[in-house]
């Protein structure tokens, strides 16, 4: 059963030898773990194949031996019979056996492949590069583990058995035909001709309907998603009649293609039903004449085994059209979910680590596992001993060059220094180039020429992971987990205490709110934290960065949504943390920045101008410009 | 909730009913056609007379051809019975979310709505499809094939008196522990695809508190929960299998050995005992069929109930009886109002008292939370007052006709959208019969026109969903322009500058002032400089205005506006102002 109603789209299209690949691949995974269970399933799929068809054969055994000879007998010996139908039992009790067999190994091989491919897709993702997010769309990720792996699922726990048991049935059912008269078989190999030309007739013309269908429906629910987002303007421009028109329209329309497509998809049913009626009396027929003339010398009972076997073998090969549709489908699923595992994790070639220290009175610093307020990065020396830099936050571009893609550079040729323990803010147009300066010194991306150093060391030359540990980051956009508010500020540290986290709500005024909350900070955030305004959500935001309590601070438009009143608020709280620590502000508000030690404008990925508020000021240039409210931001 | 979901049916009853008459059409050439069989087999083939084996085979093409038709037809049938329900039920929904208030907007959200629409609908449709089909045909098989057992060989087909019950018995084991299991599997799946997709919303936060191993451990540990789930429920599942091919095999034997001696007796003839043979398989086949069906048809059941809960929910905003059909004008007045979101415990606005006249431009300045959104949506009845009345040019708006009040008051919200298709059709929706004219005019006030100007295709610019293609401060004007196109009496604007910058925000203004001094303006703003020149600012705080009056006014005597303006401002500088 399905666990969820996938949307199917029009069958994919895939390059054979790449189909080839995939399948391959897709039986390394399987076979890779569960290779023994994997053969006893097949053996077992075979075992089921051969004895339902050795059951079935020996109905003739049973009608010929069994009970023909004894008619008109006055004292009837049916040991034959009772034989035979003991053999029939055995024969049975080992298909249902198997069969349980299958499907029980199945389980366990199909449930234990989805887990470990959506894990794996997991594990890699996590380690993708900032662009990998940023060019695909999250929808598309998304759907890897949704629709692909559904569709995997339902290929490996029957598509994949169902084709081998349908194969082999149908090989042995021919092979048994053919033994009991070759000259039928051929009959039926023609028919069977028809059926599939049949096929594939019918199944192009309901695909063609099925394509508009699936047309249709990507309409429909694009302007469903589209007008029930926009729901609230709707009702504010009374628009609601308009749209119930559009709707009305694209309704009528996917009901159009959509019933047209169930009426193809629906009469495949029958036809295919009443082709193995047709084949029966066919051969009935065609067998009752040839046997009545002599031409083929097989008795009755064999016609009327023969008869049995023409009724399983069209039904194997109807499923076998059926599933090659989906096993294509889950192919392309598989394919999709192969690319995104192939993609390349980020580079980390760094090996100085970050480490907190304590300093001595004679300034030589120790290693140390308590959390001081104090860090060093550990360089290993040639020599094999390691090198203690006390981390100042000093953050040097030299001459940096960096584009998001090969045609547009964003940054040129760009020199900035922030001197430990200032607060440095950017501020300037869109695609300015600010939100990239923080993207390249936490190594989100990497730049192209010049080089970045942070307290006189590279920042490739860094561990990532201790890199960003070093710096805390808030962003514009605050994306809550599902989880309560409590577990949501403490993700900046996982070991805070319930203290501590308070603490840190506190600081950036969000105790209060959170209070109010009806479980205050065991309240459960879903959905996002839809029921917490854009304001609040900064606020939390904020505090996980003050609980993280980092070395160095990013603020990217942290408290764009969040009042003046209640910025200047945070912002003193977050100033006295970070005293004597460097922070990094971006802002299209003045009242953000203002209070910085520099300010840095910038322009087309250079630094314009650079100096304090009322420095800027008296330099009347952009900043002056900017200030007095004769560009527009954003 | 079937009842409900059925009286949507509507114009495609006939197919509902002709599907399933068809289908009994062909379930009998099905179940006759095996009974041509052993005629064939008894009187044809064993008797050798080929006359008899070529009637009685025409006989069955003709019956194998007649099912086909019938078969045909109720697929036809079926599919537009199905369809054309999926198409109705859309169609109520979507008429019915038309109608709801704001307040109706939140209690649903529009994800939820989303799912409900499209997945949900096409589960009914499905289900529904299977019922006027499966649930027809799997039973109808399986009384046919009874009845025929019964009819060849009584004794035999008692055989079926034991064998149903004990699949009766081991699929109800089946279907109600499965169902346990799979409702705790869906809810896994949907916590699976939430951390997906939490984690790609929130992949920069990880990256940049170094999570990753934290969440792909969380992941592992909802991955592995869910594949427990499925494995527990789909262990059940797969036992009726073996279970029917025992007992299908069990009758086969069970008819062979004593239809053997009936045989020998002369009481039985060889061909009844084949055609036994096909009835025990349809028989159970079928039987295990009804049963799957039922499974599927309950599942659905979930979704049938969300729809439902869309179709029944009742609007909370409805016009009055006999409600005034003309706003007088733009003048606004606040009672004693009192509102709170779910009802009466937390009042997120208590005690408003205000009185605006018409034409007045008014600034509403406050805190993050302080309720200034929902103290302006009042005014279009967006949301209704718990407490205390709001007029609307003297008339309380609960008397006014909703679709006269919100044509004369036009709001610019702060989560605004854009739609698809061009600025030209976007400004159309603030007046449909709007024309060139007076596009541009809307726009030259709102400041839009000036990068209107600069694009390519001009007022022909292709916008993107959610209007995503224009910057954020762009957008806002082309809000701002399309709520002018209303020529409303009111104008409300909530925080619709707050990426426009302040030359431009004060072009706005002014060109306000200029053009259209008889609208009432609203003008919600955490600039301080978008509120300072207006007739009159309220300030709010935590639900409750603390202050009316003018820029000087407030700035001596009101504390909290006082410190709004000093944290714009400080740092001493004048330019600001």
């Amino acid at each position: 059963m399905p666990p969820r109603p996938r949307a199917m789209g029009p069958r994919p299209k895939m390059e054979k030898g790449r189909m080839k690949e995939v399948l391959f691949r897709l039986l390394g995974y399987i076979t890779g773990v569960y290779k023994i269970q994997f053969i006893i399933v097949i053996l077992s799929v075979i075992t089921a194949a051969i004895g339902t068809a050795v059951g079935t054969g020996l109905l003739k055994n049973l009608i010929d031996e069994g009970i023909a000879p004894q008619i008109g007998k006055v004292h009837p010996d049916f040991t034959r019979l009772y034989e035979v139908c003991a053999t029939m039992g055995a024969i049975y009790i080992v298909v249902a056996f198997v069969q349980w067999l299958q499907g029980r190994l199945m389980i366990n091989i199909c449930q234990g492949t989805l887990r470990t491919v959506r894990n794996e897709m997991m594990e890699k993702m996590q380690n993708f590069p900032l662009k990998y997010f940023d060019t695909n769309s999250n929808g598309d990720i998304m759907s890897r583990y949704t629709n692909d792996t559904d569709t995997l699922r339902q290929m490996i726990s029957q598509g994949l058995p169902n084709m081998v048991s349908s194969f082999l049935t149908i090989t042995v059912v021919f092979i048994s035909m053919l033994r009991l008269s070759w000259q039928l078989t051929l009959v039926v190999i023609v028919f069977l001709g028809a059926i599939i030309y049949m096929g594939k007739f019918l199944g192009g013309r309901s695909s063609k309907y099925y394509v508009k269908q699936q047309d249709s429906v990507g309409k429909v629910n694009g302007f469903i998603e589209e007008m029930l987002t926009g729901q609230k303007v709707i009702k504010v421009f009374n628009h609601e009649k308009n749209c119930e028109e559009e709707f009305t329209k694209l309704n009528e329309n996917l009901f159009d293609n959509a019933s047209k497509a169930g009426i193809f998809a629906n009469i495949m049913m029958p036809i295919m039903a009443q082709m193995s009626n047709f084949l029966y009396f066919f051969i009935a027929i065609v067998g009752a004449a040839l046997i009545i003339k002599g031409v083929i010398p097989i008795s009755l009972g064999v016609l009327i085994a023969f008869l049995q076997y023409t009724k399983n073998f069209t039904n194997p090969i109807t499923q076998v059209s059926q599933q090659i549709s989906g096993v294509v489908m889950a192919l392309a699923g598989a394919d999709r979910i192969f690319k995104l595992l192939d993609e390349k994790p980020e580079v980390d070639e760094g090996n100085v680590t970050l480490v907190n220290v304590e300093e001595s009175e004679d300034g030589t610093l120790e290693e140390t596992n308590k959390r001081t307020e104090k860090w060093a990065f550990k360089k290993p020396l040639e020599d094999g001993g390691f090198e203690l830099v006390r981390l100042k936050g000093r953050v040097d571009f030299d001459h940096v060059d960096f584009g998001y893609n090969e045609e547009k550079l964003v940054l040129k040729d760009l020199s900035l220094f922030a001197k430990p323990g200032q607060k440095i803010a950017f501020v300037g147009h869109t695609g300015a180039g600010k939100t990239t300066i923080t993207n390249l010194i936490n190594r989100f991306y990497d730049v192209g020429k010049g080089k970045i150093t942070y307290d006189g060391i590279d920042v490739r030359d860094i561990k990532k992971d201790d890199l960003r540990r070093s710096l805390g980051i808030v962003l514009q956009d605050t994306h809550l987990f599902t989880g309560t508010i409590r577990d949501n500020i403490r993700y900046g540290r996982l070991d805070a205490t319930d203290e501590e986290v308070e603490a840190a709500a506190k600081l950036a005024n969000a105790d209060h709110f959170i209070r109010l909350l009806e479980n205050g900070y065991d309240t459960v955030i879903t959905g996002d934290g839809g029921m917490l305004s854009q304001g609040q959500r900064q606020l939390l935001s904020i505090a996980r960065a003050a609980v993280a309590d980092p070395p160095v601070l990013i603020l990217d438009e942290a408290t764009s949504s969040i009042d003046t009143r209640t910025e200047a608020i945070v912002q003193e709280g977050m100033d006295r943390l970070m005293e004597g620590r460097t922070v990094f502000v971006i802002a299209h508000r003045l009242s953000t920045v203002r209070n910085a030690k520099a300010i840095l404008y910038l322009e087309n990925g250079e630094v314009k101008e650079r100096g304090e508020h009322k420095d800027l000021l008296a330099l009347k240039g952009n900043y002056y410009r900017l200030y007095t409210g004769a560009f527009e931001l954003e | 909730m079937i009842r409900k979901i059925a009286s949507y049916i509507g114009e495609y009853k006939k197919n509902t009913i002709l599907a399933p008459v068809f289908m009994v059409g062909e379930v009998a050439m099905d179940v006759l056609i095996p009974y041509l069989m052993s005629f064939l087999i008894n009187d044809g083939l064993q008797k050798g007379d080929f006359q008899f084996v070529l009637k009685i085979g025409v006989l069955m093409l003709a019956m194998a051809i007649l099912g086909l038709t019938f078969g045909s037809f109720s697929g036809v049938h079926a599919a537009i019975a199905s369809t054309g329900l999926a198409k109705n039920l859309r169609k109520a929904m979507f008429s019915n979310v038309q109608g709801f208030s704001f307040e109706n907007i939140d209690r649903f959200s529009s994800s939820s709505l989303i799912t409900r629409l499209t997945t949900d609908v096409n589960n009914v449709q499905n289900a529904f499809q299977m019922i006027i089909r499966m649930m027809v045909r799997a039973p109808l098989m399986m009384i046919f094939a009874l009845v025929m057992s019964f009819v060849l060989n009584a004794k035999l087909a008692s055989i079926f008196l034991i064998t149903i019950p004990v699949m009766a018995a081991v699929m109800s084991c089946v279907i109600f522990g499965a169902h346990k299991y799979f409702k705790q599997m869906f809810e896994e799946y949907d916590h699976l695809n939430n951390a997906v997709q939490e984690n790609l919303l929130n992949i920069r936060t990880v990256k940049a508190y170094v999570r990753e191993d934290y969440e792909i451990k969380k992941f592992e540990k909802i991955s592995n929960k869910l594949v427990d789930l499925s494995k527990s429920a789909e262990k059940l599942i797969i036992l009726p299998t073996p279970v029917l091919t025992m007992l299908v095999f069990g009758i086969i034997i069970a008819d062979g050995l004593w239809g053997g001696q009936l045989i020998v007796d002369g009481s039985m003839e060889m061909g009844d005992l084949t055609t036994l043979f096909t009835y025990a398989v349809q028989v159970m086949m079928s039987f295990m069929m009804v049963t799957m069906t039922l499974v599927m048809v309950v599942m659905s059941g979930a979704s049938a109930e969300r729809i439902v809960e869309v179709l029944n929910e009742e609007t909370t905003i409805t016009n009055c009886e006999n409600p005034v059909m003309e706003v007088k004008d733009g003048s606004i007045v606040f009672e004693n109002v009192g509102f709170s979101y779910g009802g009466d415990d937390k009042l997120v606005l208590s005690d408003v008292n205000l009185s605006i006249a018409s034409g007045e431009t008014v600034g509403i300045i406050g805190g993050t939370g302080s309720s200034k959104s929902t103290l302006v949506q009042l005014i279009p009845r967006l949301y209704d007052v718990t407490q205390g009345r709001v007029l609307v040019g003297g008339t309380d708006v609960k008397e006014l006709d909703m679709h006269t009040l919100r044509d004369n008051v036009s709001m610019v919200l702060q989560k605004n959208e854009l739609f698809s298709g061009t600025i030209e059709s976007n400004m159309r929706w603030g007046d449909e019969n709007a024309t060139d004219e007076e596009i541009l005019r809307a726009c030259k006030l709102a400041q839009a026109d000036e990068f209107v100007q600069t694009f390519d295709n001009k007022y022909k610019t292709h916008i993107e969903q959610g209007g995503n293609n224009v910057s954020g401060g762009q957008k806002q004007r082309l809000c701002i322009a399309r709520a002018l196109l209303k020529k409303p009496k009111i104008l409300i604007l909530d925080d619709s500058t707050s990426a426009v910058d302040m030359r431009t925000d004060a072009l706005i203004r002014e060109a306000f002032a200029k053009e259209i001094p008889n609208t009432t303006k609203l003008i919600i703003a955490q600039r301080i400089s978008s509120v300072q020149d207006a007739d009159k600012i309220i300030v709010l705080d935590e639900g409750k205005v603390v202050g009316v009056g003018k820029h000087q006014e407030l700035y001596e005597n009101n504390k909290i506006y006082r410190e709004v303006y000093d944290s714009q401002v400080k740092g001493g500088d004048d330019d600001a102002a």
